[in-house]
């Protein structure tokens, strides 16, 4: 696993970042159990990109800053994040509540992007189409209802976290609750800004998406102009995860295409 | 020392076999298991010994609040309160409610506390707490800045009660032009006594000794040892800030049963409290402390806790822990006595009927209780306060 680990200091916050790969640049925002290892999508995608994935402030290795009180504040934040890093036609790529604020970032200021990827993405809400309730999930549900195979479930359930991990997952979960307990996963207002997103805009789902319903899929279809949905069948809340070959063949022939 | 006759009033005919198909007597156990005939009766019991207290000599009784669940049919305690403030004469009353953080709106509190005031003559108790955990799913309220809300829908609420209206409050939750309410508090110098309840919690003992508040700091339900650890916690927080704690801020919530003789006492209770322990408090842990009620580190801490001994709570284990203290006179005065001299409490909250403790039982334990434990701790603390 070729990657790099850094911390940076922007706005006044601590950020952990993973880096590999050389090319076109693709920032990776992560979901509500963040982004402690390097995965192998990761790595597949660093073959053709330079893959950077910062941990967003409240979760992981990064600080929990005073001002962090919800998605408005994360998405302004990583605005700081693109002119820190001089980043210029940014391939974004978010998956869970990391694609909710992707697309914040993206009705906030798309100057600087090249394209935008929602993977299952928290953020709107379609009337009567419940997402799960991840909060009152125990750690058994939790595994059994993020994959579709689950032998992933098994995987994940056989590994019992360490005192430092459960910390860590525990942070995870208390700035996810800033982040998304209410309005549960959505923000009242997004749905009405989506249309001004112009870049081009891949929406990936896993047909079995138990944490966000794959019906939603449509929803953003519908809302974001220049965009596609991609539903892959036989999977649960994590494509990259559980099928991770299919998902960076996706999203790098997206790329590929919308890339002039 | 003083007395009280705490009640939760729980839904005490729950179907127990609930538990073959629901994993808890809270949020999501379905409200048909709640039959209105019966409510209303067990309603009116409860009330009906509630103000059996006031005769029978408690110095005060409590009620409570909690929200979607068979544990405590008391959502929205004031009401309870309302109707205990006409018919009882003496007893102070206590609402331990009201959970801040759930308001959208704290000054209903400031109100609903002020009329409970006004018409008692200044026999109200202000409870404040931030509710458990299971609150924040019911409610859909953000656990994670339960700590905020809390402490800023206190400072509202006493700036309602201690500052002239109208004024103006300017916090991050809540704003407001006017706060300027009707009725003023009947208690005005500087306001009625806050008692603040706690499952334990270092934060709060630290906040509520401040020498600005002195807020009677309530135990709830736990073993003696914590009860001792938390108590021992207050006083020497408040000689950190320089003064010595009395036993008006310390208080113990416990459930309580005591019979003609130990052997008696204990046949009595167990089915009863161990449907208390059992199937009233069952909840899993995500609904007890979702994310943000605690801190992470004492989260981590209960969590490890949790693995070490899930075991199930029977009355023989609480009866041990003394979570519980059940026997004869006898045994419950040895007990209390001990404990009191030991810890220094100034209030004991005693929960005399619990789970599925009948009319009948209840009364009994009532009035053994405030004719032969109540009158002779009294005296043993009366005197040694003398």
């Amino acid at each position: 696993m070729s990657f790099t680990e850094s911390t940076e200091t922007i706005t006044g916050c601590n950020v952990r970042f993973m880096r590999g790969g050389k090319g076109a640049p693709l920032l990776f925002l992560h979901g509500s159990s963040g982004a402690a290892r390097w995965a192998p999508f990761m790595e597949k995608l660093a073959e053709s990109y330079e893959v950077i994935v910062p941990e967003h402030p409240g979760f992981g290795a990064s600080d929990s800053p005073e001002w962090l009180d919800g998605m408005s504040d994360l998405a302004f934040f990583y605005l700081d994040v693109i002119d820190h890093l001089g980043l210029d036609k940014v391939n974004l790529v978010g998956g869970s509540i990391g694609g909710w604020l992707s697309a914040e970032i993206a009705i906030r200021n798309q100057t600087k992007l090249n394209s935008l990827t929602v993977v299952a993405p928290a953020g709107i809400r379609v009337k009567g189409l419940r997402k799960g309730d991840v909060f009152l999930w125990n750690a058994e549900e939790t595994a059994r209802n993020l994959f579709h195979d689950q032998t992933y479930a098994e995987q994940m359930l056989a590994t019992p976290p360490s005192k430092e991990g459960l910390e860590v997952i525990l942070k995870n979960r208390l700035t996810t609750a800033k982040l998304a307990w209410e309005p549960r996963f959505y923000n009242p207002d997004l749905h009405k800004w989506l249309h001004r997103i112009s870049v081009p805009t891949l929406i990936v789902w896993g047909g079995d998406d138990k944490v966000v319903p794959a019906g939603y899929g449509p929803a953003w279809r519908d809302l974001i102009p220049d965009s596609r949905l991609e539903v892959i069948e036989n999977c649960g809340h994590l494509p990259q995860v559980e099928k991770a070959e299919r998902f960076v063949e996706l999203v790098g022939g997206f790329i590929g295409e919308v890339t002039r | 020392m003083k007395f009280y006759f705490m009640h939760l009033m729980p839904y005490a005919d729950l179907d127990l076999s609930y538990d073959e198909k629901h994993n808890s007597a809270w949020v999501t156990l379905p409200n048909t298991f709640f039959d209105p005939k019966k409510g209303h009766q067990l309603y009116n019991r409860y009330l009906d010994e509630l103000e059996y207290a006031d005769q029978l000599g408690f110095d005060g009784i409590c009620v409570n609040e909690h929200h979607s669940n068979a544990y405590g049919l008391m959502p929205i305690p004031g009401v309870m309160a309302g109707a205990l403030a006409r018919r009882t004469k003496n007893v102070k009353i206590a609402i331990l409610g009201r959970a801040l953080p759930l308001l959208n709106n704290p000054l209903t509190v400031a109100e609903e506390f002020a009329m409970v005031d006004n018409i008692t003559g200044g026999r109200l108790i202000a409870g404040m707490v931030r509710g458990i955990g299971a609150e924040y799913h019911s409610w859909g309220v953000n656990p994670a800045f339960s700590h905020e809300r809390f402490q800023e829908a206190h400072d509202l609420i006493l700036q309602a009660w201690t500052q002239p209206g109208p004024s103006v409050f300017e916090g991050k939750h809540y704003n407001f032009e006017y706060v300027n309410v009707w009725p003023r508090v009947y208690q005005d110098n500087p306001h009625p006594p806050i008692w603040i309840p706690s499952q334990g919690s270092s934060e709060t003992i630290e906040w509520a000794a401040h020498p600005d508040r002195k807020y009677t700091y309530l135990q709830t339900f736990a073993s003696v040892s914590t009860v001792a650890r938390y108590m021992k916690m207050y006083k020497d927080v408040a000689a950190g800030y320089g003064y010595e704690a009395t036993e008006d801020q310390l208080g113990w919530s416990l459930p309580l049963y005591v019979a003609e003789t130990d052997e008696i006492a204990r046949k009595e209770a167990k089915e009863h409290i161990e449907a208390f322990l059992q199937k009233f408090l069952r909840m899993p842990m995500e609904m007890l402390l979702p994310p943000g009620y605690t801190s992470v580190k004492s989260m981590v801490g209960a969590l490890s806790a949790k693995a070490g001994h899930a075991m199930k709570q029977t009355i023989d284990s609480v009866i041990e822990e003394g979570k519980f203290i059940c026997g004869s006179p006898a045994t419950v005065r040895e007990k209390l006595e001990e404990y009191q001299s030991q810890i220094g409490f100034g209030h004991l909250l005693t929960l005399l009927q619990f789970g599925t403790l009948p009319a009948e039982l209840t009364r009994k334990n009532m009035e053994i209780y405030s004719k032969e434990v109540m009158p002779y701790l009294r005296n043993v603390t009366s005197r040694k306060a003398a």
